[in-house]
């Protein structure tokens, strides 16, 4: 139980929690204190000493974000001198933050830009002492521009959280530069999280966005965009629309607006991904094969071949949805349509900047063709709209297009975390049981909690499953299963807090309040729906009899192999 | 009588520079609940012109390992390290751990920078982490070292609670006098002596014209010859300054190269103060927007006490000698 605490903020009474910060306990009643460096997913390093506060009885201004109320504190949060000294501060980060603006991550939600205006700050006042600091690239997925830089550790707090450490500060000279590791024991996943924390976008992923109008000027090519199942409830925010609100039928009339061929969903391919996954876990539960790994989750993935390999050959086979609905594309719709699958680009849209990476990997070519050409995240669609003048907000809705264009809402969920769980679930009950559950809506795996357990009999077998979002959480469960290998059946695994819903790819600011959100709206989806069920999906029906009718082409196009892995980047 | 109350009786205040009162610092100590305390002895001593513990460890080690035992005494479950810098260690390490024989005393090797010195830095050296400061509050006579409650004193704090406990403190402290003086060393004066008298006393008072710093020889503030009627406060240093010999902007450099070197870049003030700073001192111009804004950030906005003690030295510099 939390105490109440009564503080005055600018001689207003308001009631707070204990072990709230100031910060905190203002936004909750309203009361708009500055901050740059602040994020409510990392430890606070209260570094860039924007949102000062004067406390009565205090000597010197204090920094809200790091002060813990107090019964009876008396706060003032505006003042001339409070105001001077953030502008100071703030034209002081300035200096070492090279202006781009034009190409930044964070052109509708740059907090540097905003405070300029509010204080009436100087962008210019000092040179950028960073101008000829280097720009370091991650591999296919994302890239560090250190010029932006602000110092302020974010994106290594949010790394080592990971469990990664990938990023880290090193001396130079006579300061401290924060830079990728050189240490042959660290490595990038690619989950952009590092993206997602930087308040000043010194991250982006590959090709944002100089890149991002390139696959669609492909002439003579047909041209097939499909879309992650967490798009559909976040890029409506880039539009002015409520995080979490639903525009799948939007976002398909908005893409065809660009001039692609079709439009299918990835959800689709989440079907697919449900079949084949529910499968695996049925027989290695069978076989007492256990714990089966998800493995849709390609920094997850990374994260196991470079942190712990000797898990590999726990990771469920089975490929995840982009590449699984992109490879029938390119097979199965391009022999239908009698199109030359060499002649077909297709781009996904994706909440991810692992997805960059995950579509370079060769084994997952199908007659030498890579199953998804391009990756374009979340904010890089949306850029693209806008450039384009196409109002995501006021088009007309248009379906996905027949027949990779209709998934079940089980195929939806996929992108919030548990969501693989519960859709794998769901069809694996009916597996072992020729019933569906009951109840589809399986709570226990839902939610923000970085670690869920749950427990289902099925057929007096129990199963047990556990959902865990960020690898560094994962981590500790894998520390788990060398100590009780058996402790689980099912784990599924999401690099990204709140699963892909809270991507490296997603509009910022990525926010645990978003996140939420957007998963809701994901959930909604799926409550709405009558096909609820990936087995009971007429198309995923249809294309198993027409086409993965043997075992050599399901194998060929729905399952995948992973390597032990040396480092990739900065060896 | 208990030593608490001899060193409130003696007034004694801290001698690492915050002078706080030490006999306050004890008993919040003693009085916290915990199932297990600390002490520290920081003879971390860094700062250029600083260098009266290092005398202090050559000529009275033992009045030093008195001090922290009679702080183990005091405080029950205690143990203790004696934190010195990689000079202080491998000169005093063998010395002291004679004289501490089966005490729970532990002699240990700083690493870092000068902001290794600053308390809540010590703690995290010790616990082997980053020589980073932390958030205060908690403070460390809360949670200090290893989580638990930390009594962290000078080297010359500990030398004087030896004495206060004999009964022998005449209200002394130590003086490390350097800069373009005759007699450079450290000296032990009267607490009330004014700095003009300490510096005749020891035979250093300039027949040139000059000025001081006082306090350190990166973070001391800048005295001039009709400001030496008080005693000195914070830490026992005095560097004396042949005016027609020093060149203000290079012993602003200096100063701002030093800060840029040992912070530990990790608030926007005393990181980008610091850089704009020396970019002032090297250009040679000072402009007094800038420079007021970097002052009042440094000063109200720092992290820890590093920053904030940037303020002192460029501030009397600047105002007294160069926009004179």
């Amino acid at each position: 139980m939390t105490k109440d605490i009564s503080i005055v903020i600018d001689g207003k009474n308001i009631k707070a929690q204990e072990g709230q910060s100031i910060l905190e306990a203002a936004r909750a009643s309203g009361i708009d204190i500055p901050s740059l460096c602040y994020h409510p997913d990392v430890d606070n390093r209260s570094s860039c000493r924007l949102c000062l506060v004067e406390i009565k009885g205090r000597k010197g201004l204090q920094t809200a974000c790091s002060t813990k109320v107090e019964e009876g504190m008396e706060i003032v949060s505006e003042s001339d001198k409070i105001n001077e000294a953030r502008k100071a501060n703030l034209e002081l980060l300035f200096g070492e933050h090279r202006i781009e603006c034009f190409d930044c991550v964070l052109q509708n939600s740059c907090r540097l830009k905003q405070l300029a205006a509010r204080l009436k700050a100087s962008m210019t006042k000092y040179p950028n002492r960073k101008t000829n600091y280097p720009t370091y690239q991650f591999g296919p997925a994302l890239i560090f521009d250190s010029s932006k830089c602000i110092d302020c550790g974010n994106c290594i707090d949010v790394c080592k959280k990971q469990g990664v450490c990938f990023l880290e500060k090193q001396q130079k000279g006579d300061s401290f530069e924060t830079m990728p590791s050189s240490n042959p024991k660290r490595d990038c996943i690619y989950c952009g999280q590092c993206l997602a924390h930087c308040p000043v976008g010194a991250f982006e992923s590959v090709g944002e966005y100089e890149d991002i109008e390139k696959p669609f000027l492909l002439k003579d090519k047909t041209i097939i965009v499909q879309f992650a199942p967490a798009i559909r409830t976040s890029i409506g925010e880039e539009f002015g629309m409520m995080p979490g609100e639903v525009v799948t039928d939007k976002l398909v009339a908005a893409i065809r607006k660009l001039g692609v061929n079709k439009v299918f969903d990835v959800s689709v391919g989440a079907d697919f991904t449900t079949m084949e996954e529910a499968e695996e876990l049925v027989e290695k539960k069978k076989k007492g094969d256990t714990p089966c790994l998800s493995s849709c989750c390609p920094a997850w993935v990374k994260y196991v071949e470079f942190y712990h390999p000797e898990f590999v050959n726990h990771l469920a086979t089975t490929r995840s949805p982009q590449v699984i609905l992109g490879a029938l594309i390119k097979t199965y719709f391009a022999k239908n349509e009698g199109i030359d699958p060499k002649n077909i680009v297709v781009i996904s849209i994706m909440p991810c900047t692992a997805k960059k990476y995950e579509i370079e990997r060769e084994e997952l070519k199908i007659d030498g063709l890579k199953p998804v050409d391009f990756v374009l995240t979340t904010r890089e669609l949306a850029m693209l709209f806008r450039r384009k003048g196409i109002d995501l907000k006021n088009i007309e809705p248009e379906p996905a297009d027949d027949p990779l264009g209709i998934p079940s809402g089980a195929g939806v969920i996929y992108g919030a975390t548990g969501g693989v769980a519960e859709s794998a679930l769901r069809t694996a009950f009916f597996k072992m049981t020729g019933e569906n559950l009951v109840k589809l809506d399986l709570e226990a795996v839902r939610g923000m909690d970085e670690i869920k357990v749950a427990e289902i009999e099925v057929k007096g077998e129990k199963f047990r499953i556990a959902v865990v979002t960020g690898t560094g959480n994962a981590a500790k469960l894998l520390e788990e299963l060398k100590q009780n290998p058996k402790a689980y059946d099912a784990i599924e695994v999401m690099a990204c807090p709140g699963g892909c819903i809270g991507g490296g790819g997603q509009p910022l600011p990525n926010t645990p309040e978003k996140r939420k959100q957007r998963a809701e709206g994901l959930y909604q989806i799926d409550r709405e729906k009558k096909l609820r069920l990936a087995h009971e999906s007429p198309i995923i029906k249809k294309v198993y009899d027409e086409f993965l009718n043997n075992e050599e082409i399901r194998h060929k196009l729905c399952h995948t192999k992973y390597f032990k892995k040396n480092k990739e980047v900065n060896p | 009588m208990d030593i608490i109350s001899k060193l409130k009786e003696s007034n004694l205040l801290g001698r690492g520079g915050a002078s706080f009162p030490t006999g306050l610092k004890w008993e919040a100590v003693k009085n916290e609940k915990a199932e297990k305390k600390y002490i520290i002895c920081n003879g971390s001593e860094g700062e250029p012109g600083v260098f009266k513990d290092k005398h202090i460890l050559e000529n009275y080690p033992e009045e030093v390992v008195n001090g922290i035992k009679i702080a183990l005494q005091e405080i029950d479950n205690s143990s203790a390290y004696i934190y010195l810098n990689k000079d202080y260690f491998q000169e005093f390490k063998d010395k002291l751990e004679k004289l501490i024989e089966d005490s729970k005393i532990t002699v240990f090797e700083k690493y870092g920078g000068y902001l290794a010195g600053e308390e809540t830095t010590v703690c995290n050296v010790i616990e082997g982490k980053e020589p980073e400061s932390r958030f205060k509050p908690p403070y460390p006579f809360q949670i200090g070292l290893f989580g638990f409650p930390t009594l962290i004193n000078n080297i010359e704090t500990f030398y004087y609670v030896s004495r206060i406990s004999k009964n022998e403190y005449k209200n002394t402290r130590f003086y490390s006098i350097s800069g373009d003086v005759t007699k450079r060393g450290v000296f032990e004066f009267p607490l009330d002596l004014s700095l003009e008298q300490v510096l005749r006393q020891s035979n250093n008072y300039p027949d040139f014209d000059f000025f001081v710093q006082v306090g350190g020889g990166a973070s001391g503030e800048i005295l001039l010859p009709d400001e030496l009627n008080q005693p000195l406060k914070g830490v026992g240093a005095i560097i004396v300054y042949d005016k027609s010999k020093t060149d203000l902007f290079e012993l602003m450099k200096y100063w701002a190269e030093f800060f840029n070197k040992e912070n530990c870049d990790r608030c926007t003030p005393c990181r980008e103060g610091a850089f704009r700073l020396l970019e002032m001192a090297k250009t040679g111009k000072i402009d007094r927007e800038k420079l007021d804004e970097i002052l009042l950030v440094l000063g109200e906005t720092s992290f820890c006490p590093l920053g904030r003690s940037m303020v002192a030295p460029f501030k009397s510099l600047i105002f007294k000698l160069i926009l004179k």
